[in-house]
C-alpha cells in the first residue's frame, strides 16, 4: 500500500470514528435536554452566565449605593434600604458571583487543559449547578420583595441575631449560604477528583497546568473552609428561629463564636476567590509572551503554600476585637508572610514578560492591569497584617479600597482577561479588538477612580457601612470623585457584556487555537466537540501544545471509542484504562429542587413541606446510586 | 506636624503638602492623618513610612513591567530560556523577607506602645454602646453620666472601660487612639492620651445596624482644672432655679412618657431606656450627631424623631403646642 492510500485510509476511519463519537456524547437539541445535560461545557457556560447576571444585579446594588453617597445627607435611599444593598452587594459579589464564576472557567477548562472528555461526576456537576442557580435565585428574590439579608457579608451576632433582627431577612442569609454551601462543596470534590484520576496519560503532577494547581488548591481550601461557615450559620439559625443560646453571651454564649468560625472559612475564602484568578493569569500570559510561565516549581510552591497558610491568618480580621496582645503578635506574623508566595507569582510573572517576546493583545491588558491593581492591594493587605495599624484603619473607608484592589482588581481583572482569551473556546467565535481596548481603559480607569479616593476618606475617618455623612468633615470630595468613577467603570464593563454579546452574535469564526496557546484545549475545535478529544492525547511537557510528540500523536493515535473516557494514576499520570462515563439524566436537577424545597420549607417554618422535600431527595438519591442491572454473564445467567 | 514623631522628618515637606491637600475644608475633624492623640501619632508615623515603602516597592515593579513592555519595541528582543529562579528568589522572597520582618518588627513596637500608657491613668471612663448612642460615665464622681460627648483632662492618659448594652459597636477616635470595639458579654479596655486641647470628632466603626451612620460622639479635651469642674458640675442633680414656664416643663416632662426613659437627676424621672437628660442643655447635639442641639431641631426631635433619625427608639410624642415649648425652655435650660 502506498503512503498517500494509508494516509486516506486513516482519514475515513478517523472522519468514521467521529461520527461515531458524535452519536455517544452529542445531545440532541431538546427542552429536556437543556435540564439533563450533563457535558462539563454546557454546565461551565451555565454557571458563567447565572454568575454574569448575579453580577450585573450585584454591581447595581453598588451602583446605587455610590449614587446615595455622591454626595452628603443623601436622601436616594432610607436607610434600611441601603442596608440590604451593602449586605446583598458583598453577599453576592462574595459568593454568588466571583466563586461561581470560577467555577464556571473550571468546569469548562479543567478537563480540557487535562486531556479529559468529562468531569470525573458528571451528574454531580450538574446537580452543582443546580443547586447554585436556585440558592442565588432564593438570595435575590427575598431582595426583590425588600427582605434580603442587612446585616453586612460577615453577619456579626448580636445584630443579627434575635431580638436585633427579627423578620425572615437574616434566615434567608443563613439557609442561603448553607444551601450554596451544598453545591461549592460539591464542585471542589470533583475539581479534586477530575484532576487527579482523569488527566491525559503521561501528564505527571509536574506537568499539570497552573491553572489547575490553582482551582485544585482552591477546591482543598474549600472543603476545609466551608464546614467552619456552615457550622456558623447552622448556629445561627437554630439561635433565631429555635432560641437556641450559642452566640448570647448572657447564657453562655459567646460572640466572638461566629467572628472567629466566619473567618476561619472567611479568610481562606479571599484565597479561594483570587487563587483561580492567579491561575488565569498565569494560563493567559505564556500565550502573549511566547514562552512559558518561568519557575514553575515555584510558582506550584507558592499555590500549596498560600492554600495552607491561609488557615492561620483569620484573626486579623479581629485585631479590634481586645483578643491578647500574644495571639495578635502570632496571627500578625502569619498574615506578613502569606504576602511572599503571592509576591513569587508576581515577579515569576514578571520575568516570564521580560525573558518572552510580548504580543499586545487584550487579554494580556488586562493582565497587565491586573499586575497594578494586585501589586497596590497587596501593599495594603501588609499595612493590615500590621495590627496597630490596622487597629486605626480597619471598619474604614481604607478597608473597602484594600479589597476591591485584592477583589477587583486581583479576580475580575484576570476574569475578564479569562474571558477574552478563552471566549473562542466559549463561544467558537472571536472578539472585537478595537471595542475590548476600550472596554479595558474605561475598567481600568474608573476602577482606579472609583477606589483610589477610598483609601483617603478612609484615611480622614470615614468608617465603612454607613447610609450618609455631613458635609464638614472633608470627605465629599472623594466621595464624589468615587461615585464618578463608578459610573466610569460600569460603562467599561457594560462595553465588555457587549463586546461578548457581540462576538456571540456577529463575530468572526474562531480558529482552533488562535493565540497559538500551549495548554491542551487549544488541540480541540473552537468551541470543542461534545466529547473534547477524538484521540486521548499523550503528553510529555507542561507545554504539550508546543511540544510535537504530543501533536503528531494526537494526529495519528487511534480515537478513544464509546461513551468512555481514560483514568490515570495519582501521581505519574500512568494509564490505568478506559471507564464508561455517566449519561445526560434528569436526577440531579430533581436532587437540587428537592433540596430548594427543604430550604424553602425550614426558611417559612412550614416543616412538613421540608419533610415532603426530604422524601424526594431520600427517593431521587436512591434512584440515583441504584446499582445497573447487570449483564448476564455478570449475574452468572447460564446460557 | 507634631514634633513627636522624628519618622517623619525626612519627607516632611510632602507630608504637609498632602495634609493640605487631604484637609480640605474640613470644618470638623475626624482624621487619622491630623493625630493629636500619643496613639494616633504613632500611627500616622507608621503609615507614612508604610506609604513611603510601598512606594518605593511600587516603583521597582513598575520598572520591571515598563521594561518588559518597552524591549518587545526593540528588533533585537528574543525569548530567553531560562527559569530566572535566583532573580526570582532574590526579589519575591528574600527582599521581600527583609522588608516584611522590618515592618512587622515596627509594628510590634507600636502595638506594643498602644497596649498601656507611659503613666498609670488617674481617670476612667465608662463607656456604654447602645443603638445608637453613646452612654458615658465617670466612676470615679458618681452621678457623673452623660450621652455622646466624653471630657478628658489634656496630659495625661484616660481609661475608657468598653462595653454594649446591645450589638457590636467600636469606639474609634481617629485623631487619638486607634480602635477597640464594644462586645457583647466582654469589657475591653483602652485609653487616650492629648497634649492638645480641643474637640475631636468620633463615630461608632462596627456595623451597628439602621442608624451606625449617627452614632457620633464628641471628645473634648481640656486643661486639668477646667476637666474637674465640668465632671463635678455634671456629676450635680438638676437643681438650678427655673423660670415659671421652665417649671412647667418639667412638669410636662415628669408627668408624660419622657421620664418613663430618660433619667434627669434631682427629678422624678428616672427612666433608663434612653440617655440621662440631666445636662442636655450643654451637649454638642442631638441623637448622637444626628442634628444640631437647639430649639427648633430639639422641638422637632420630641414631637418626631423618627423623621430626623429613623428607626431610633423613641417614638413620636404628642406634646401640645404650649406644653412643648415649656418642655423647650426647660431642656435648654439642664447644662
Amino acid at each position: 500500500m502506498s503512503v498517500e492510500t494509508e494516509e486516506q485510509a486513516r482519514s475515513i476511519s478517523r472522519g468514521e470514528a467521529e461520527a461515531e463519537l458524535e452519536k455517544e456524547w452529542g445531545e440532541r437539541p431538546s427542552l429536556r435536554s437543556w435540564f439533563s445535560t450533563v457535558d462539563h461545557k454546557r454546565i461551565g457556560r451555565r454557571y458563567m452566565v447565572t454568575a454574569g447576571i448575579f453580577f450585573i444585579l450585584a454591581g447595581t446594588d453598588a451602583m446605587i449605593l455610590r449614587t446615595q453617597l455622591a454626595r452628603p445627607n443623601a436622601t436616594v435611599l432610607s436607610p434600611e434600604a441601603y442596608d440590604q444593598l451593602f449586605t446583598m452587594h458583598g453577599t453576592a459579589m462574595i459568593f454568588l458571583f466571583s466563586t461561581p464564576m470560577f467555577f464556571g472557567f473550571g468546569n469548562f477548562l479543567v478537563p480540557l487543559l487535562i486531556g479529559a472528555r468529562d468531569m470525573a461526576f458528571p451528574r454531580l456537576n450538574a446537580f452543582g449547578y443546580w443547586v447554585f442557580a436556585f440558592s442565588g435565585i432564593v438570595m435575590f428574590a427575598s431582595q426583590m420583595v425588600g427582605r434580603a439579608p442587612d446585616g453586612g457579608w460577615f453577619g456579626y451576632v448580636p445584630l443579627t441575631d434575635t431580638p436585633y433582627s427579627s423578620g425572615i431577612n437574616l434566615d434567608v442569609y443563613s439557609l442561603g449560604l448553607l444551601f450554596l454551601g451544598v453545591s461549592t462543596t460539591a464542585g471542589a470534590i470533583n475539581f479534586i477528583v477530575t484532576t487527579v484520576k482523569m488527566r491525559a496519560p503521561g501528564m505527571s503532577l509536574n506537568r499539570v497546568p497552573l491553572f489547575v494547581w490553582a482551582i485544585v488548591g482552591t477546591s482543598f481550601m474549600v472543603i476545609f473552609a466551608l464546614p467552619a461557615l456552615n457550622v456558623a450559620n447552622v448556629m445561627l439559625f437554630l439561635d433565631r428561629r429555635f432560641g437556641a443560646h450559642f452566640f448570647d453571651p448572657a447564657h453562655g454564649g459567646s460572640t466572638l463564636l461566629w467572628q472567629h468560625l466566619f473567618w476561619i472559612f472567611g479568610h481562606p475564602d479571599v484565597y479561594i476567590i483570587v487563587m483561580p484568578a492567579l491561575g488565569i493569569v498565569s494560563a493567559v500570559l505564556p500565550a502573549f509572551c511566547r514562552r512559558g510561565v518561568v519557575a514553575y516549581p515555584l510558582m506550584v510552591l507558592a499555590i500549596v503554600t498560600i492554600s495552607i497558610i491561609s488557615f492561620g491568618v483569620w484573626v486579623h480580621h479581629m485585631f479590634a476585637t481586645g483578643l491578647p496582645q500574644l495571639s495578635y503578635s502570632f496571627f500578625s506574623a502569619a498574615s506578613t508572610l502569606i504576602t511572599i508566595p503571592s509576591g513569587i507569582q508576581i515577579f515569576a510573572w514578571l520575568f516570564t514578560m521580560l525573558r518572552g517576546r510580548i504580543v499586545v493583545r487584550t487579554p494580556f491588558l488586562f493582565v497587565v492591569g491586573f499586575i497594578v491593581t494586585f501589586v497596590l492591594g497587596g501593599f495594603t493587605g501588609v499595612m493590615f497584617a500590621i495590627t496597630a495599624f490596622d487597629q486605626q484603619v480597619t471598619d474604614s473607608y481604607f478597608v473597602v479600597a484594600h479589597f476591591h484592589y485584592v477583589l477587583f482588581g486581583g479576580a475580575v481583572f484576570p476574569m475578564i482577561a479569562g474571558i477574552y482569551y478563552w471566549l473562542p473556546k466559549f463561544t467558537g467565535r472571536m472578539y472585537a479588538e478595537k471595542l475590548s481596548r476600550w472596554a479595558f481603559w474605561l475598567v481600568f480607569i474608573g476602577f482606579n477612580t472609583t477606589f483610589m479616593p477610598m483609601h483617603v476618606s478612609g484615611l480622614l475617618g470615614m468608617p465603612r457601612r454607613i447610609y450618609t455623612y455631613p458635609g464638614d468633615l472633608g470627605w465629599d470630595l472623594w466621595n464624589f470623585i468615587s461615585t464618578v468613577g463608578a459610573y466610569i467603570l460600569a460603562v467599561g464593563l457594560l462595553l465588555v457584556l457587549i463586546g461578548v454579546l457581540h462576538a456571540i452574535r456577529r463575530g468572526r469564526p474562531a480558529p482552533d487555537d488562535p493565540w497559538g496557546g500551549d495548554t491542551l484545549e487549544w488541540a480541540t475545535t473552537s468551541p470543542p466537540r461534545p466529547y473534547n478529544f477524538v484521540t486521548v492525547p499523550k503528553v510529555h511537557s507542561v507545554h504539550p501544545m508546543w511540544d510535537e510528540r504530543t501533536t503528531a500523536a494526537l494526529a495519528t493515535d487511534p480515537p478513544l471509542p464509546d461513551h468512555q473516557a481514560m483514568t490515570t494514576s495519582e501521581l505519574d499520570g500512568r494509564e490505568e484504562g478506559a471507564v464508561e462515563m455517566p449519561e445526560e439524566s434528569l436526577l440531579p436537577l430533581v436532587t437540587a429542587l428537592g433540596i430548594l424545597v427543604v430550604v424553602l420549607g425550614v426558611l417559612w417554618g412550614w416543616y412538613w413541606f421540608a419533610g415532603a422535600g426530604a422524601l424526594l431527595i431520600f427517593g431521587t438519591v436512591a434512584r440515583w446510586m441504584w446499582p445497573p442491572e447487570r449483564s448476564p454473564e455478570e449475574a452468572g445467567v447460564a446460557s | 506636624m507634631g514634633q513627636s514623631h522624628p519618622r517623619q522628618r525626612p519627607w516632611r515637606l510632602s507630608i504637609v503638602l498632602l495634609s493640605l491637600l487631604l484637609a480640605g475644608c474640613a470644618r470638623q475633624q475626624q482624621s487619622t492623618l491630623h493625630a493629636s492623640g500619643a496613639g494616633a501619632q504613632r500611627i500616622e508615623g507608621l503609615w507614612w513610612l508604610l506609604f513611603w515603602i510601598s512606594m518605593a516597592v511600587f516603583a521597582e515593579v513598575m520598572l520591571i513591567l515598563g521594561w518588559a513592555l518597552w524591549r518587545r519595541r526593540r528588533a533585537t528582543a528574543r525569548i530567553k530560556g531560562g527559569d530566572a529562579i535566583g532573580a526570582i528568589t532574590v526579589l519575591g522572597v528574600a527582599v521581600p523577607l527583609v522588608i516584611l520582618v522590618a515592618a512587622y518588627g515596627l509594628g510590634l513596637r507600636d502595638l506594643n506602645a498602644l497596649a498601656a500608657p507611659g503613666q498609670k491613668p488617674d481617670v476612667t471612663v465608662e463607656v456604654i454602646g447602645h443603638q445608637w448612642w453613646w452612654e458615658i460615665h465617670y466612676p470615679d464622681s458618681a452621678g457623673a453620666v452623660t450621652a455622646n460627648e466624653m471630657h478628658i483632662p489634656v496630659g495625661e492618659p484616660v481609661r475608657v472601660r468598653l462595653r454594649t448594652a446591645d450589638v457590636q459597636h467600636s469606639f474609634w477616635v481617629p485623631q487619638l487612639m486607634p480602635k477597640t470595639d464594644l462586645i457583647a458579654g466582654k469589657v475591653n479596655e483602652t485609653w487616650l492620651q492629648t497634649d492638645r486641647a480641643g474637640t475631636y470628632r468620633a463615630q461608632c466603626a462596627e456595623y451597628c445596624g439602621k442608624q451606625h451612620a449617627f452614632m457620633a460622639l464628641r471628645v473634648v479635651a481640656e486643661p486639668r482644672t477646667a476637666f474637674d469642674a465640668w465632671v463635678a458640675s455634671t456629676a450635680q442633680p438638676a437643681t438650678g432655679t427655673l423660670t415659671a414656664a421652665q417649671q412647667r416643663g418639667r412638669q410636662v416632662f415628669e408627668q408624660s412618657s419622657c421620664a418613663s426613659c430618660h433619667t434627669i437627676r434631682g427629678t422624678s424621672a428616672v427612666g433608663e431606656v434612653g440617655p440621662d437628660l440631666t445636662t442636655i442643655g450643654s451637649r454638642w447635639s442631638i441623637g448622637a450627631g444626628a442634628a444640631p442641639n437647639d430649639a427648633g431641631h430639639l422641638g422637632g426631635w420630641i414631637v418626631n424623631s423618627q423623621t430626623i433619625k429613623p428607626g431610633n427608639a423613641m417614638p413620636p410624642q404628642p406634646v401640645a403646642a404650649q406644653d412643648l415649648q415649656d418642655l423647650l425652655s426647660y431642656l435648654q435650660s439642664l447644662k
